[in-house]
């Protein structure tokens, strides 16, 4: 479903700030895999997200999104293709619009926009049947301006908003970082719902190992712009956050398997 | 004090013809959330469109839509130089109304003023507002509904109705995400770009019609009429904003809040004048206006901020929500 290529970014090249965030990735999802990817904080996992969903232009590479080479497409054509939730809750939807105009939003998403009306009534008792699975009461909120709602909430609704059409690919960049445990964890459990009844493929940066190993079919881990650890099936079912540690250790030819990567 | 209340149908005139003005800054400053400085000049262009093609021959109608049509064109090239060339967006305006500024003296035949023979009855009876009708039609002399007033009250209303429907179609909302939020309009596949240049193109349609206004009103162009426009357009939004935000959340409400905050601005101005104030202090008493309602506002935020009331717990406060974003 995503084959990444040798991909290559380097930010500020020439400057004192240079910095090569991916030296060569490539990465093959099939369809309905869904991994979770850790590592160090600047090992490249936001970047790599970021370079498939077309924040900015990669400087080699070529990214694939069900056989459609995206490599040079917009970021909102790519969008018709994927569905993205950010670490931060504030950026995944629209405060100033209402609950039903932000879901209205995204179901129009990869369509052409047009003069038809934004929001249709038939479309309200939809969106109130898929809030549901969100287990948040949201679904009696349709009404509400989105910047009243929680954070929690928020990103909840981001997810949703991410998969109300289903797409080929969802990106999700530590989508639940900067929430508290309890509703990281409802968040979470919304998440494997979701993913599961859908099939989605689907890609999640994490920086809590367990949930990195509960979560997920396959595991992998970057370290310095490169992927490090790739494990799957049942090896990935019976690894131990110790085991996780060990397979870091080896692979960045360190023990600096450091705090930041512990962070759970 | 008579003088005041005699001066204020005029008044109100003139401040429903800046409205619609007003109304294009609402479109640009609070939906795309971008100061667009274009409205200095396209506010004159529309004035000089309208009466060099009026005087010309054409139809009021005509020459009101050649109008609109070179506001957009205007606000079009801002769109393009700021997102097809990268240029911040408040430069851009500045760099278009500099332009336009030399292109409004080529409409106007490199002239600094240009005017309608309103001495001609001909002449006055095709336009479809002017100053002289806030006095025609109350001695009669003109129909009643002829006053600017309700003319303009009429239009403005319908304008509102137009925009509040477009803001509820597909691409009307993709606009408005843009402006509330650029990264998940992206991410929802929204063109912000597109976007963008929609909302100063119908942005500066509305100015110029406005300024197309007001030059039949005063039945003259004047080089410098759009000097300063957009100071006025901003406390129209402002003082609309803050006089109606606790009864006006719909939005066709809110552009209707605009509307009436330019009448309040050109009553508060009247009243001003009444007092025996050198004109020439207008401009200096609109920045201090704009700037007072520009800071009442953010003081108020930034109290609250430091006072949190558990009513209004700023947005994301809960659930570990990252709140500095």
């Amino acid at each position: 479903m995503l084959e990444v290529k040798n991909l290559y970014k380097t930010f500020n090249p020439g400057t004192i700030n240079e910095k090569a965030a991916l030296r060569g990735v490539s990465l093959t999802l099939e369809e309905g895999e869904f991994v979770t990817m850790i590592g160090g904080n600047g090992a490249g996992k936001s970047t790599l997200l970021n370079a498939v969903a077309g924040v900015w232009p990669v400087d080699s590479g070529t990214i694939t999104i069900d056989g459609v080479d995206v490599t040079a497409m917009s970021e909102h054509k790519r969008a018709a293709y994927i569905g993205r939730v950010f670490q931060d809750p504030m950026l995944g939807t629209a405060a100033t619009m209402l609950l039903e105009e932000n879901l209205a939003l995204s179901i129009r998403r990869g369509n052409h926009r047009t003069f038809r009306r934004g929001i249709t009534p038939a479309e309200r008792d939809q969106y109130r049947e898929r809030l549901k699975i969100l287990d948040l009461g949201l679904e009696n909120r349709l009404t509400a301006r989105v910047g009243i709602l929680s954070g929690g909430q928020r990103q909840a609704l981001t997810l949703l908003m991410a998969t109300l059409k289903k797409p080929k690919l969802l990106l999700l960049d530590e989508h639940t970082a900067a929430l508290d445990p309890k509703t990281a964890a409802k968040v979470l459990e919304a998440t494997d719902r979701i993913v599961a009844k859908d099939n989605l493929t689907t890609l999640m940066i994490t920086h809590n190992m367990r949930d990195a190993i509960v979560h997920g079919t396959r595991l992998i881990m970057m370290y310095e712009g490169r992927i490090v650890v790739d494990v799957s099936g049942e090896e990935k079912k019976k690894l131990t956050v110790e085991q996780l540690l060990a397979l870091f250790n080896q692979a960045s030819g360190s023990d600096e398997a450091d705090d930041k990567l512990l962070l759970s | 004090m008579m003088g005041f209340i005699s001066a204020l149908p005029g008044a109100i005139s003139q401040g429903l013809i800046w409205g619609i003005m007003a109304i294009g800054v609402y479109i640009t400053y609070k939906v795309l959330d971008i100061a667009d400085l274009t409205v200095d000049g396209s506010f004159c262009t529309g004035g000089a469109v309208f009466v060099v093609l009026f005087t010309g021959g054409w139809s009021v109608w005509t020459a009101l839509l050649a109008a609109v049509i070179a506001g957009m064109l205007a606000g079009l090239v801002t769109g393009l130089l700021h997102t097809l060339c990268g240029i911040p967006a408040i430069l851009a305006g500045i760099l278009t109304q500099i332009a336009l500024w030399s292109i409004n003296l080529a409409i106007m035949g490199m002239k600094a003023t240009v005017a309608i023979n309103v001495t001609t009855p001909e002449l006055l009876n095709r336009l479809l507002v002017s100053l002289r009708f806030v006095r025609d039609a109350v001695t009669g002399a003109q129909p009643f509904y002829r006053h600017p007033i309700i003319i303009v009250a009429v239009l403005t209303a319908l304008l509102i109705t137009i925009l509040y429907r477009f803001f509820g179609t597909e691409i009307g909302c993709a606009l408005r995400a843009t402006g509330s939020n650029s990264n998940m309009a992206r991410a929802q596949g929204i063109n912000t770009n597109f976007s963008i240049v929609l909302g100063l193109v119908i942005s500066n349609g509305l100015v110029a019609l406005s300024g197309a206004l007001l030059a039949q009103y005063n039945s003259a162009c004047e080089i410098n009429m759009g000097r300063g426009a957009i100071v006025i357009g901003l406390a129209a939004v402002i003082i609309g904003e803050v006089v109606f935000s606790k009864i006006f959340h719909e939005m066709y409400m809110k552009m209707t809040g605009v509307a009436l905050g330019a009448i309040i601005y050109y009553i508060v101005l009247q009243a001003v004048l009444a007092t025996g104030l050198n004109a020439n202090y207008l401009k200096l008493l609109s920045a201090v206006i704009v700037a007072a309602f520009l800071t009442v506002p953010y003081l108020k935020k930034k109290y609250t901020h430091a006072k949190p009331r558990l009513a209004e717990t700023p947005v994301g406060a809960e659930d570990g929500g990252n709140s500095d974003a």
